[in-house]
């Protein structure tokens, strides 16, 4: 229970998508001007993060890793899937964001139009192959840590968008040198916001 | 034409501060400049090469299924790039860790793809391809020699700033701790971003 909580607190805060490793950046400057269609993209974001990850996670352990092919016959111990993860990662995505994108659009054509383009664009987000690199890479041992990961990371950067957005709202108010305006400031408040995050570092439950 | 195809994309219509296009696998490799350098040539091998092969099939691939076929080239050619990493550059191949992977969702590469390659033939899509790799391997290149200049006082790894200008040998100079953080990649690339639309002033 304890390594799930600190799991949890660690990939909202210390390992967040966007601070620490710049992940999911396409969109998140992308869809950064209100807070209402970033906050769509964060919880569609969330929300694929939670399908992919197990899916994943139990394709690596079953599928891909060294030896992992054991169950089915002890004779395949010796065989190493694991060249083709990032080419089954990414297979697994592009189908999630698919079937995700059929329920958003019959269920919530509000939220389906708003989002537009960009639904399609989780499928080629950093964040989620990222992800599901980093489970493979940090081995955690079960499920269920495997599941804190996706929502904690998820929520790291819903609220690193989120926040983001409501910056750049009030901006457009402001009086910023023209060859600044639009991406550059964004760049730097990104990177000003990073070291405010910084300060979490080292938390441990 | 061709040249025009090789040229743009470096300065005029560079990928990472004009588009904002692939920022997303690029910066976290910006702390040493050799791991940058090796990112950028993988980059622009997968994104030339990427670009030449879906040009060659794109009288062939049927519109609905062409992200899974863009998806599956990319992403072989990046499983290329990760064994001939692991093989010959072990060092750098563990530096670079999840952002080797990370290639196959660089805006970039389906960015070109979509937007050149489909289009025309394989040699032009190939110099396109080549080119934006490039241009982002600029931008990689410049915010990497910042960061480990002023981070590290080295480039290369070899020692630049000399060790008797440090406050440990009686000097005055100290390394700046800061540009080791991620966020220092961020205000860096601000301030190009700032540079390049400065120089272009089309973009207000």
């Amino acid at each position: 229970m304890e390594q799930i909580a600190n799991i949890f607190v660690k990939s909202i805060f210390v390992e967040n998508m966007i601070f620490a490793y710049f992940l999911g950046m396409c969109s998140y400057l992308a869809v950064s001007k209100t807070v209402k269609t970033a906050s769509g993209l964060g919880l569609a974001v969330i929300f694929v993060l939670l399908i992919t990850l197990p899916v994943n996670y139990l394709l690596d352990r079953y599928v891909l890793a060294p030896g992992a092919l054991a169950w089915i016959n002890p004779q395949w111990a010796g065989t190493d899937l694991s060249f083709l993860s990032f080419i089954l990662f990414i297979a697994v995505i592009a189908a999630m964001v698919q079937l995700v994108e059929m329920v958003v659009e019959k269920f919530a054509p509000a939220l389906y139009n708003s989002l537009g383009i960009f639904l399609p664009l989780i499928a080629v987000n950093c964040a989620i192959l990222g992800a599901s690199l980093f489970m493979q890479e940090r081995d955690y041992r079960n499920i269920q840590e495997v599941i804190t990961f996706a929502l904690g990371s998820g929520i790291g950067w819903y609220l690193a968008i989120v926040s983001i957005a409501a910056i750049r709202e009030k901006l457009s108010y402001s009086n910023i040198p023209a060859p600044m305006r639009g991406l550059g400031i964004a760049f730097i408040i990104t990177g000003l916001m990073g070291i405010a995050f910084m300060s979490f570092m080292g938390i441990q439950i | 034409m061709n040249k025009r195809i090789f040229l743009d994309p470096l300065f005029k219509n560079n990928p990472i501060p004009v588009l904002a296009l692939g920022i997303c696998s690029a910066l976290a490799v910006t702390v040493k400049l050799e791991p940058a350098m090796v990112m950028a040539l993988s980059v622009t091998l997968v994104t030339g090469f990427s670009s030449m092969i879906l040009s060659l099939l794109r009288n062939t691939i049927p519109n609905r299924i062409r992200i899974i076929v863009q998806l599956v080239v990319v992403a072989t050619l990046v499983i290329l790039v990760d064994q001939v990493l692991k093989a010959f550059a072990w060092e750098i191949s563990k530096q670079l860790s999840v952002f080797v992977g990370l290639i196959i969702t660089n805006c970039i590469i389906m960015g070109r793809i979509e937007a050149f390659a489909l289009y025309n033939k394989p040699f032009p899509s190939l110099v396109d391809g080549l080119a934006n790799g490039l241009g982002y391997g600029i931008i990689l290149i410049a915010v990497s020699v910042v960061r480990e200049l002023l981070g590290s006082g080295t480039l290369m790894g070899y020692q630049v700033i000399p060790q008797q200008w440090y406050v440990a040998n009686g000097g005055v100079y100290e390394n700046n701790g800061l540009f080791i953080l991620p966020p220092m990649a961020l205000i860096i690339l601000g301030l190009i971003v700032w540079v390049f639309n400065a120089k272009n002033a089309k973009r207000v």
